[in-house]
C-alpha cells in the first residue's frame, strides 16, 4: 500500500510537523502548547511516516528505539527536579536563570527540562504502542 | 559536609557502595575480597563511636525530612546500639571474606553481594535508628533482603517457599511494628527513641496494651519465637554465609534488640515481663530439645539458635541490670560460637557435599584447621570453662536465680534453663565435634577448606577463648550496653571464678548432661517431634485458606473484561452522584440559557449525529471514523469556548486514537453482533443515564458560579512565581509538576505493559 501522493505529502509535512512540535514545546510556557501536545505531534508525524512508507521505514526514521525514549524521557523529567535538591530546596522546586538583559531577556528554567522529558516520554509511549501494534497486526506469512 | 551528615553517610555506606559492590564482586579473584573493606571500615567507625559514647554519653545525628509528620532520618548512638553495630559490622567482615570463597566462581555472585550489603545497611539502620518510623522501614528492609537471600537459589522450589514463608511471617510482624510506632507517636507526641527513653509513664496510657502486643508480635516473629519459630529452620535453604549472618548472628537478633530497646520504654509491668517470660521460656526449651532430634547440621544450629533467641529475649525482657548484663554477654558469646559453627557447617558441606551429622565423621584428618575452629566454637557453646560461652552461661544462671518471681516459678525457670542449656551444649557437640571427631562413616574429603573459609570461624573461636580467659575485656561494652538498657549504671563483674556456689553446680550438671546426651545422639535421632507442636501447620492452613478465598473472590472482581470494568465504573459514578444530588438538596438554580450561535448548534448536531452513527455502525471503519468525528467535534468546541491547550491536545489524541483503533480492529476481523438484545438494552440505559447525569451537573454547577480562589491565585502567581503566562502549562509543569511526573510514569508503565502483552500474545500464537 504505497501512495505517491501520500509519500510526497509526507516528505513535505514531516519536517514542518517536527518543527511545529518543537515550537509548541518551547512556547508552551507563555502560549498554548507544551511538552505533552508537542510529543503527540511528533508521534503523529512518525505515525504518518509509517503509514506512508511502512513501519520499518518509520522505525528507521526515528533513529532510536521508542522504548529508549521512554526511559530517556522519564529520566529527564525526574532529573529536572534534582538541581533544586542540590541547592537545598524541596525536590522539583523550579530553578530559573535569566539569559540576556532587559526586555529581550529569556528566562530558562528546570520546568522546560521537565517539559522536554514529558515530550520525549510521550513520543516514546505512543510510538511504542503503535509500532508494536503494527508489528502484531501484520498478517502472518 | 557537617559531621552529622557524615555520620549518616557512614551508616548508609553499605547502600551507597552497592554499585561498587556489584562491580567488584564479579571481578576475578582475589579482587572480591576487597569488599570486606566496607564492613571492616564500619567496624572501626562504630568502635570509634563506642568510645565516644563511653566518654561523652549517647548522641543523636539527625537530618529532618518531614518535621511536621515527625519524620526524620536520625540515628541514635548509645551503648546498646553501638555494641550491636560493631557486632553487625565485624561479623559482616568475616562473612564477606568467607563468602568470596564459598561462592567463588558462582555466576550470580554480584547479585549475592549486592543483596548482602543491602541487608547489612538495613540491619545497621534497625539498630541505630532513632526515629521509630525509620526503625520500621529498616526493619522491613531486613525482611525483604532476607527474602532475597533465602531465595538466592531461586530455581529450587524449596528455597522459594522458604523465602516466601520467612517474608510473610516477619513482614507481618513488621506491620505490627508500624502500628506500634504510630501508637507510640500518638501517645507520646514524639517519634524519637532517645526522647521516648527519657519520658516514662507509658504504662498508664490507654494504648499501652495494644502497643505492647504489637511490639511483642514484631519481636517474636522476627526472632522466631514460639509459635512463629518454624520459618527459621526452613530459612536454612539460604547459602550458608547467609544463615550464619542473617539467621544466627544479626537479623534474628532484631527482635532481641527491639525488646532490649523497648524494655525501658514499655517494660516494667507484668503485661510486658510476663508475656515475654512465658513465650521465651517455651521457645528456649522446645528449640533446644528439638535441636537434638535433627541430623542436618544447619537445622541443628537453627533450632539451637531459636532456643538462644528465647534466652536472650527472656533476659532482656526481665530487664534488671543483672539480666540485661547477662543478655549482652550471651549475645556476644552466641554471635561468636554460633556464627563460627554455621561457617564450619558450610565448609564441611563445601568439601564433602553433605551436612548430615549421622553420616559424617573423622574429618579432622583431612580438615584440621576447620576442625580446630569447630572444636573451639563447640566448647564455647557447651559452656566449658575458659571459653566465653562458660561466662555467658554463668551470667544467665545467675540472672535467672535473681529474676525475682515467686519460689515455685523460679524453680521451674531454673530447671528449664538447665534443660535448655544442656540440650544446647549437646547440639554444639553434634555440630562441632561429631563431623570431625566421631568414627569415620563416610569418605572424608581429600583436602581442607580454603583458608578464607576456616580463618573466619577460627577467628571467632579464638575470640571465644580470649574472652573466656580474660572476660574483663568484655566488661566495658557490657556495662555500657546495660546502662543503655536499664538506665542505671552498675559495674558488671565478669570473672572466671565466682567461687563454689549454686551457679557453678548448675554449670557442672549442664556440662555432664550435654556430654551424656551427645553420647546417645544416635538414639535421639530416632525420635520424631510431636505433631501437636508443629505450629507450621497453622501457617500452612492460613495461607492455603487465603489462597482459596482469593481464588473465589478474584474472578468476580477481576473479570478481565474491559466492558464490565467500564460498566462498573460508570454505574457506580452515576449511582453515587444521583444519590448525592437527590438527598443533598445541593442543586442551585439552573443555569440561565445563553443565546446559541448557529455554528455552535451545527457543531453540536454533528457531534450527536456522529455518536449515534458510531453506535449503529455496521462496519469497523465506520465506527472508528464516527468516534473520531465525535472527538474532533468536541475539540472544536474546546477551541470555541476558550480552551486552546485542551483543543490542541484533543486533536492530536483523536488522530492517534483513530490510527490505534484501526490497527487493533484490523486484527479483529469479525465485527459482529456480540451482545444479546437484553445486554444492549442495559448498556443503552446506562449510557443514557450517564449522559443525563453529566448534563445535569454541567447545567447546574456552571450556574452557581465559582467560589474557588485557585483560579485567581494561579493566574496571579504564574507570571512572577513561575515566569510563565500560560497558566495551564505552568500548573502542569511547575505548580503541580509532581502530579505530572506521576502521570508520565503511569504512561510509560502503560506503554511497557501494552508492548509486553502484545508480544506475549504473539509468542503464544507462533
Amino acid at each position: 500500500m504505497s501512495s505517491t501522493l501520500l509519500q510526497t505529502a509526507t516528505r513535505v509535512l514531516m519536517p514542518l510537523l517536527l518543527l511545529f512540535a518543537v515550537f509548541l514545546l518551547l512556547r508552551g510556557h507563555n502560549e498554548p502548547g507544551g511538552g505533552f501536545v508537542g510529543g503527540l505531534v511528533v508521534a503523529a508525524s512518525f505515525v504518518l511516516y509509517a503509514i506512508a512508507f511502512g513501519v520499518e521505514a518509520g522505525r528507521r526514521a526515528l533513529l532510536v528505539r521508542p522504548s529508549t525514549l521512554l526511559g530517556i524521557g522519564l529520566l529527564t523529567a525526574l532529573l529536572s527536579g534534582v538541581p533544586a535538591v542540590l541547592g537545598g530546596r524541596p525536590f522539583m522546586t523550579a530553578q530559573w536563570t535569566e539569559i540576556g538583559a532587559g526586555p529581550e531577556s529569556i528566562a530558562l528554567g528546570t520546568p522546560l527540562v521537565f517539559d522536554a522529558g514529558v515530550f520525549l516520554a510521550v513520543v516514546g509511549v505512543v510510538l511504542t504502542i503503535v509500532f508494536t501494534l503494527a508489528d502484531v497486526s501484520r498478517p502472518e506469512e | 559536609m557537617s559531621s552529622s551528615a557524615l555520620a549518616i553517610a557512614v551508616v548508609l555506606s553499605p547502600f551507597l557502595a552497592l554499585p561498587l559492590v556489584g562491580w567488584l564482586a564479579t571481578r576475578r579473584d582475589p579482587a572480591p575480597v576487597l569488599l570486606a573493606l566496607v564492613p571492616g571500615g564500619l567496624t572501626a567507625y562504630f568502635g570509634y563511636t563506642y568510645f565516644r559514647v563511653a566518654a561523652h554519653g549517647p548522641f543523636v545525628v539527625a537530618r529532618p525530612w518531614a518535621p511536621a509528620l515527625n519524620l526524620s532520618l536520625s540515628f541514635y548512638f548509645d551503648g546498646l546500639s553501638t555494641v550491636f553495630a560493631v557486632l553487625i559490622a565485624f561479623i559482616g567482615t568475616l562473612i564477606v571474606v568467607y563468602a568470596t570463597r564459598y561462592l567463588a566462581g558462582h555466576e550470580d555472585r554480584g547479585r549475592f553481594f549486592v543483596t548482602l550489603f543491602a541487608f547489612m545497611g538495613s540491619m545497621l539502620g534497625v539498630v541505630l535508628s532513632d526515629n521509630v518510623i525509620g526503625l520500621f522501614v529498616f526493619w522491613e528492609l531486613t525482611g525483604f533482603t532476607s527474602f532475597l537471600l533465602i531465595g538466592f537459589e531461586h530455581e529450587r522450589p524449596a528455597a522459594r517457599s522458604a523465602a516466601m514463608q520467612a517474608l510473610l511471617v516477619t513482614s507481618g510482624g513488621g506491620l505490627a511494628l508500624l502500628a506500634a510506632a504510630i501508637l507510640l507517636m500518638q501517645s507520646k507526641g514524639t517519634a524519637s527513641l532517645a526522647t521516648l527513653l527519657t519520658t516514662g509513664g507509658l504504662a498508664s496510657d490507654p494504648r499501652y496494651v495494644p502497643i505492647v502486643s504489637l511490639l511483642l508480635l514484631a519481636a517474636f516473629t522476627k526472632s522466631a519465637q514460639f509459635p512463629f519459630q518454624f520459618w527459621l529452620p526452613n530459612a536454612m535453604e539460604a547459602p550458608t554465609p547467609v544463615s550464619a549472618y542473617l539467621h544466627s548472628a544479626t537479623m534474628v537478633k532484631a527482635g532481641v534488640y527491639l525488646v532490649a530497646r523497648m524494655t525501658p520504654i514499655a517494660g516494667g509491668t507484668m503485661t510486658w515481663t510476663g508475656t515475654i517470660a512465658v513465650i521465651a521460656v517455651i521457645t528456649m526449651t522446645l528449640g533446644a530439645v528439638r535441636a537434638l532430634l535433627e541430623t542436618d547440621l544447619k537445622r541443628v544450629l537453627a533450632y539451637s539458635t531459636i532456643s538462644a533467641l528465647g534466652i536472650l529475649i527472656l533476659l532482656f525482657g526481665i530487664g534488671t541490670p543483672a539480666a540485661a548484663a547477662a543478655g549482652v554477654v550471651y549475645l556476644l558469646a552466641h554471635a561468636c560460637y554460633k556464627g563460627a559453627l554455621f561457617l564450619v557447617a558450610g565448609a564441611v558441606e563445601h568439601e564433602t557435599g553433605t551436612r548430615d551429622a549421622s553420616s559424617l565423621g573423622g574429618l579432622r584428618q583431612t580438615m584440621p584447621a576447620t576442625a580446630a575452629a569447630a572444636a573451639l566454637a563447640a566448647a564455647s557453646m557447651a559452656g566449658i570453662p575458659l571459653f566465653f560461652g562458660f561466662i555467658a552461661k554463668e551470667q544467665f544462671y545467675g540472672a535467672v536465680q535473681l529474676a525475682g518471681a515467686g519460689g515455685a516459678a523460679i524453680g521451674v525457670l531454673i530447671a528449664l534453663a538447665v534443660v535448655a542449656s544442656t540440650c544446647l551444649g549437646a547440639a554444639g557437640f553434634i555440630a562441632g565435634l561429631a563431623p570431625f571427631f566421631a568414627r569415620s562413616q563416610t569418605t572424608p574429603s581429600s583436602h581442607d577448606a580454603p583458608a578464607a573459609m576456616w580463618l573466619a570461624p577460627l577467628g571467632l573461636g579464638c575470640i571465644g577463648v580470649l574472652l573466656g580467659i580474660v572476660p574483663g575485656l568484655a566488661a566495658g561494652p557490657v556495662s555500657l550496653a546495660t546502662l543503655a538498657v536499664t538506665g542505671t549504671s552498675s559495674a558488671v563483674a565478669l570473672v572466671l571464678w565466682h567461687g563454689l556456689n549454686t551457679t557453678l553446680v548448675l554449670s557442672v550438671v549442664t556440662l555432664a548432661g550435654s556430654v551424656a546426651l551427645f553420647v546417645v545422639r544416635d538414639r535421639l535421632w530416632q525420635i520424631t517431634w510431636p505433631v501437636g507442636l508443629r505450629t507450621e501447620r497453622v501457617y500452612s492452613g492460613v495461607v492455603s485458606g487465603l489462597d482459596r478465598v482469593s481464588r473465589r473472590i478474584a474472578p468476580a472482581l477481576q473479570s478481565a473484561s474491559l466492558r464490565s470494568y467500564v460498566l462498573t465504573v460508570i454505574v457506580t459514578a452515576v449511582a453515587l452522584v444521583t444519590t448525592a444530588v437527590a438527598t443533598g438538596g445541593v442543586l442551585p438554580e439552573p443555569r440561565r440559557w445563553t443565546p446559541v450561535h448557529f455554528h455552535e448548534a451545527v457543531l453540536a448536531l454533528i457531534v450527536v449525529a456522529a455518536a449515534v452513527s458510531a453506535v449503529f455502525a455496521r462496519s469497523t471503519m465506520a465506527a472508528v471514523l464516527s468516534l473520531g468525528t465525535v472527538g474532533y467535534g468536541v475539540a472544536v468546541l474546546y477551541a470555541l469556548f476558550g480552551a486552546p491547550d485542551l483543543a490542541m491536545t484533543q486533536f492530536a489524541v483523536e488522530t492517534l486514537t483513530v490510527v490505534i483503533f484501526v490497527l487493533v480492529f484490523y486484527k479483529l476481523r469479525g465485527f459482529g453482533d456480540l451482545s444479546s438484545r437484553l445486554v444492549k438494552a442495559r448498556d443503552a440505559a446506562v449510557a443514557v443515564a450517564a449522559g443525563a447525569v453529566v448534563m445535569t451537573l454541567v447545567l447546574f454547577v456552571g450556574a452557581s458560579g465559582t467560589t474557588s480562589r485557585l483560579a485567581g491565585y494561579f493566574a496571579d502567581a504564574a507570571p512572577h512565581l513561575a515566569h510563565g503566562l500560560n497558566v495551564v502549562n505552568v500548573i502542569l509543569v511547575d505548580f503541580r509538576g509532581f502530579d505530572t511526573l506521576g502521570e508520565t510514569t503511569v504512561l510509560v508503565t502503560v506503554a511497557v505493559g501494552v508492548r509486553a502483552l502484545l508480544l506475549i500474545g504473539r509468542e503464544k500464537r507462533s
